[in-house]
């Protein structure tokens, strides 16, 4: 683990490296190319991009970005959803000459529709797909169907656990945070029909020491697959890994934080938005509202881990493949909630695009022990 | 596997190792508070200083590979910013209380700036001792793995509360404390004796950050304290400047910070805002409980700002 | 009188520069440790913070609820509390802006307006007000008691907004229902920062005027310097000292009501980013002097508008901004042991 010392100055100096070589490959290209023009892309975070999640997630996505032709990559870390953004998206335009912006938490969009009608000439970017009719052209809506590989990661937790209980450790009482635990729970269910899953919400996007009691608590009641929808996931990985039960990842890969418990995790694919920086480059269309799944390629499923064997691999793919040729439906009757209501009936299936159903779920399915609490 | 079913034993069991495993930094945070408030000063900036000694905790410990290098360094840091706080409030007309929340902002910015190259290495964990090996079950196992630093405050809870009581060393301190004038008619230096608290109290408080970053939940990053720092000096309060109450209230706080997620886990889920509100709402009752406008606070350092 | 008034300024003014300057350099070091140009990272400071009109538009933004909560603190501190609740008032200011907006709403948008700041204003000064009730009664310490009801607001904050007056429309973010739209408040004429700023502004100067310039306000700051000399001058202490908390705490309730009205329309966890404890720092540089928040209030909200530029331009941590504030905190503060030093001499 400590095969690479690390200094704050060599790592700035490699991070510069990294920025510079990014900023200097397109220029090299462009000289082939002459006909793309140079454009300065901006992210700005809520909190610090080497998160182990959310924010990490997109950093990976800029740094994609940043390899497009033409592209400069400017990011501003630790943004408030206060008026403050306002101000900062406004410093990225005037200052630094910021054509297209990445404001990457959900808090941020009302500040960026009250902004897009005055800089027509910067596209805004917001990874949260709330874009509806009304809303500013230049803005952009895009997010993915996470419900989609948490389904996959539940079918690698129903194989791998001993006990049939599952834990879910969700961050805010949030309506995509319940769907993805149903995904979990359905994708177990379907694998182990007798699977159970605690739901629980810390109430905090980010505090570690709850995270990691809650992992604890749920393990004495004998759970032995987690998975958290946190913000950084870290720390719940890393003390599942401890308490020796398995893990499943969550926003980007987490795969070397647990070598022998991780199985599998859900990931956002947001280097989709690269293609949106290089419509408004060449005056390209560009979708406002961009869904989806497998199927467009903006979701995606980790590394296994080596615990997972090679027939719940296989398992999953078949699965992952379903999702990707819409073959397979998350949602399909019959569909009881936890407390017993019948949500769908015997033939009813939800299609996968069918944002309306998945964007207020507010019940658990069966399986799930808990409640969310939403109407 | 049907064994593991523990039901409310589960919820009383993960609530007493969560009181071990998340009252070390309470209890060294508050300790270190309590010498400093002994000697009539109050460092509100120990947030700060325990963000702080997580970082440079962390930092050394993976840099050495040694976590007890780490929890060395967390303190020195500690006592460092220690000594910018005593010195600056020896000042004549400076406020300790401003200077503490400007040192809370100053660590903890601090500590996010130097510590950002440090988010994403992982690095070694302090050793704890199994006591829990009889058991077969591994929840009760999970509960005794008790960690060396909350050993550590085991013992030096008794240890301070003894030496405040019957050293030259404690008596000079709660003198400073609790009387300038006496102090200085006895030949004391007040403003070494509470620089050298505040000192101390800083030392402490590192080790207490250094807690967070090498065991639990283990690893530098930026959002690992949730104001432990900032709730010591209530803490030392309720505590009335004992040390030994200080073990036990941090345990009741790390209990009632495990009573949450531990409810959580056997399906009740409503609420959580407010459970997790509790040690605030409890500690305000109990204050307004045992407070008089008549006389001060029992135990209470006749110089300390915060108990006039 | 004016004479000795006029040269307070002046000293307090210098002393503060020097402070800040002294702040400055330390940072320069420590930039320069970091191997970069000091002098560059100070031009981009002021570029950042007052270098075109954009820079400034964002540091008054920032400014702007900075005022009202610091406020919370310096005024209790004139009647001789220290008071840190300012983020636990601002949180109620919030609530209650939401609660009395949907509450009223019918009125006339000037109305609801006014009821909705009016209504964040009363919860915050009730909530300080609750503090130094359990001061006067009990005994309680204040500083220790708001510290307690900051966390206390706050949870009470996120169990509000996550089920009894959520807005379940609302998918990705727990929030509040909204507040109707004719009572929201935009921006001030000419100036893109919202209204917030001229109530700060304004609300710093009606205050200094009070504390500086009525009996009132004497008696209050009698009563600060000497509790024991208050009484025997027959002074209603105790409903000085409510007064003083109740007022502090409207300001960081209207700051709540304001982030509300003015900038998100809805009470969410958005309220809980810090003002309050910010606010504690700006009081404590602006020697608890209402007018003197004004000018700190922006140099505080200048550094940290400046600081997204010292990341985008030098690729420094975001905490920059963070420790160049905490070396003016603690440089000023220290400086106040400077005061009366050449008042003599000169008189």
């Amino acid at each position: 683990m400590h095969s690479t010392r690390l200094t704050r100055r060599n790592l700035l100096q490699n991070t510069r490296n990294i920025v510079a070589a990014s900023a200097l490959a397109p220029l090299l290209a462009g000289r082939a190319a002459a006909a793309v023009t140079p454009i300065t892309v901006g992210f700005i975070y809520a909190a610090t991009r080497q998160d182990y999640g959310w924010n990490q997630a997109h950093a990976v996505a800029a740094r994609k970005i940043a390899q497009l032709e033409g592209v400069k990559l400017l990011e501003q870390e630790k943004v408030p959803e206060t008026a403050e953004v306002e101000k900062v998206m406004e410093s990225m335009i005037n200052l630094d000459n910021c054509k297209v912006l990445f404001p990457t938490s959900f808090g941020f969009w009302p500040f960026i529709q009250k902004l897009a009608p005055k800089y027509p000439q910067v596209l805004f970017v917001h990874a949260g797909g709330l874009w509806k009719e009304g809303d500013a052209k230049n803005s952009i809506g895009y997010r993915g169907y996470m419900e989609e590989p948490h389904y996959l990661c539940g079918i690698a937790a129903g194989r791998m656990s001993k006990t049939g209980k599952l834990g879910f450790i969700g961050s805010k009482p949030l309506y995509f945070i319940f769907n993805n635990c149903n995904g979990f729970i359905l994708g177990a269910r379907s694998v182990r029909p007798d699977a159970t899953c605690l739901v629980t919400i810390t109430g905090d996007w980010d505090n570690p020491v709850k995270e990691a009691e809650t992992v604890n608590s749920l393990v004495d009641q004998g759970v032995d697959v987690i998975v958290a929808n946190v913000d950084s996931p870290k720390v719940a990985i890393e003390t599942a890994e401890r308490r020796g039960v398995y893990s499943c990842g969550y926003h980007t890969d987490l795969s070397a934080l647990a070598p022998n418990g991780f199985l599998t995790g859900a990931e956002w694919n947001w280097a989709k938005g690269g293609d949106f920086v290089q419509a408004w480059q060449t005056g390209g269309a560009y979708p406002n509202l961009y869904r989806g799944g497998f199927k467009r390629d903006m979701v995606a499923i980790s590394p296994f881990g080596e615990a997972v064997p090679e027939a719940a691999r296989a398992e999953v793919a078949k699965v992952r493949q379903g999702f990707a040729d819409n073959t397979f439906n998350l949602y399909k009757g019959p569909l009881k909630d936890n407390e017993g209501n019948m949500v769908l009936k015997e033939g009813e299936v939800i299609d996968n695009e069918d944002n309306a159903f998945k964007l207020k779920v507010k019940f658990l399915v069966e399986g799930a022990i808990g409640r969310t609490g939403l109407k | 596997m049907s064994e593991s079913d523990l039901g409310w034993w589960g919820v009383l069991i993960a609530v007493m190792g969560g009181a071990i495993r998340i009252s070390t930094p309470y209890l060294f945070v508050s300790l270190g508070e309590t010498l400093t408030e002994k000697s009539g000063r109050v460092n509100l900036g120990l947030e700060g200083t325990l963000v702080m000694g997580a970082m440079s905790g962390f930092a050394v410990a993976y840099m050495t590979g040694s976590p007890w290098l780490g929890v060395l360094a967390a303190g020195l840091v500690g006592a460092a910013l220690g000594l910018l706080h005593g010195a600056v409030c020896n000042l004549p007309r400076v406020n300790d209380i401003g200077v503490g929340i400007a040192l809370f902002l100053f660590g903890a910015g601090l500590a996010m700036f130097l510590g950002k190259p440090f988010i994403q290495p992982r690095g070694p964990r302090l050793p704890s001792l199994d006591l829990g090996t009889w058991s077969a079950h591994p929840a009760v196992r999970a509960a005794l793995e008790i960690n060396a630093l909350f050993l550590v405050g085991i013992v030096l809870a008794p240890v301070l509360y003894w030496g405040l009581r019957n050293t030259r060393w404690g008596l000079m301190l709660r003198t400073v404390g609790d009387s300038a004038e006496a102090a200085h008619a006895l030949g004391y230096s007040i403003e070494r004796v509470r620089t050298l608290a505040t000192m101390a109290g800083g030392f402490l408080a590192g080790i207490g950050g250094s807690f967070l970053s090498l065991y639990y939940p283990g690893n530098w990053n930026e959002g690992l304290s949730s104001g432990q720092g900032l709730m010591a000096v209530a803490l030392v309060i309720f505590a009335r400047w004992n040390p030994l109450y200080c073990f036990w209230i941090s345990l009741l706080f790390g209990g009632a910070a495990a009573l949450g997620p531990a409810l959580q886990s056997v399906g009740i889920a409503q609420g959580y805002y407010l459970f997790n509100a509790a040690p605030y709402i409890l500690t305000l009752v109990i204050l307004t409980w045992s407070s008089s406008t008549r006389h001060r606070f029992i135990g209470a350092p006749g110089e300390l700002t915060i108990s006039k | 009188m004016f004479g000795a008034d006029a040269w307070r300024s002046v000293e307090a003014a210098t002393l503060s520069g020097g402070a800040i300057l002294v702040a400055l350099l330390v940072y320069g070091i420590f930039i320069a440790l970091n191997g970069i140009d000091p002098f560059a990272v100070y031009r981009v400071l002021f570029l950042g913070a007052f270098g075109t009109w954009f820079s400034l538009e964002a540091t008054l933004t920032i400014a702007a609820p900075l005022m009202l909560t610091a406020l919370c603190t310096a005024i209790p501190a004139r009647a001789g509390l220290l008071v840190i609740g300012g983020e636990g008032a601002l949180v109620w200011g919030g609530i209650a802006a939401v609660l009395v907006g949907m509450c009223a709403a019918q009125a006339a948008p000037a109305f609801g307006t006014i009821a909705v700041l009016a209504g964040g204003a009363l919860a915050g000064g009730l909530w300080i007000g609750f503090a130094g009730a359990l001061w006067l009664w009990r005994g309680v310490n204040e500083t220790i008691s708001t510290l307690l009801l900051n966390y206390i607001a706050i949870a009470i904050l996120n169990h509000l907004i996550s089920g009894p007056i959520r807005d379940f429309g609302e998918t990705l973010k727990a929030t509040s229902w909204s507040i109707p739209s004719p009572f929201r408040i935009g921006t001030l004429p000419h100036l893109n920062v919202h209204w917030g700023l001229a109530v700060g502004i304004a609300a710093c100067l009606a205050l200094w005027v009070l504390m500086r310039r009525t009996t009132f306000g004497f008696a209050v700051a009698v009563l600060g310097a000497n509790i024991r000399a208050a009484q025997v001058a027959g002074l209603p202490t105790a409903r000085l000292m409510m007064f003083s908390c109740l007022t502090g705490g409207a300001a960081a309730g209207l700051a709540g009501a304001l982030e509300v009205a003015a900038v998100h329309g809805a009470a969410s966890e958005s309220l809980v980013v810090g003002f309050g404890y910010a606010g504690i720092l700006v009081a404590f540089l602006a020697r608890q002097n209402p007018a003197a928040i004004i000018p700190v209030a922006i140099l505080v909200g200048g550094i940290a508008a400046s600081g997204g530029l010292l990341q985008r331009r030098f690729d420094l941590p975001a905490a920059a901004a963070a420790v160049l504030q905490g070396c003016i905190f603690i440089s000023v503060l220290a400086s106040n042991t400077l005061y009366g030093r050449w008042r003599r001499r000169i008189a």
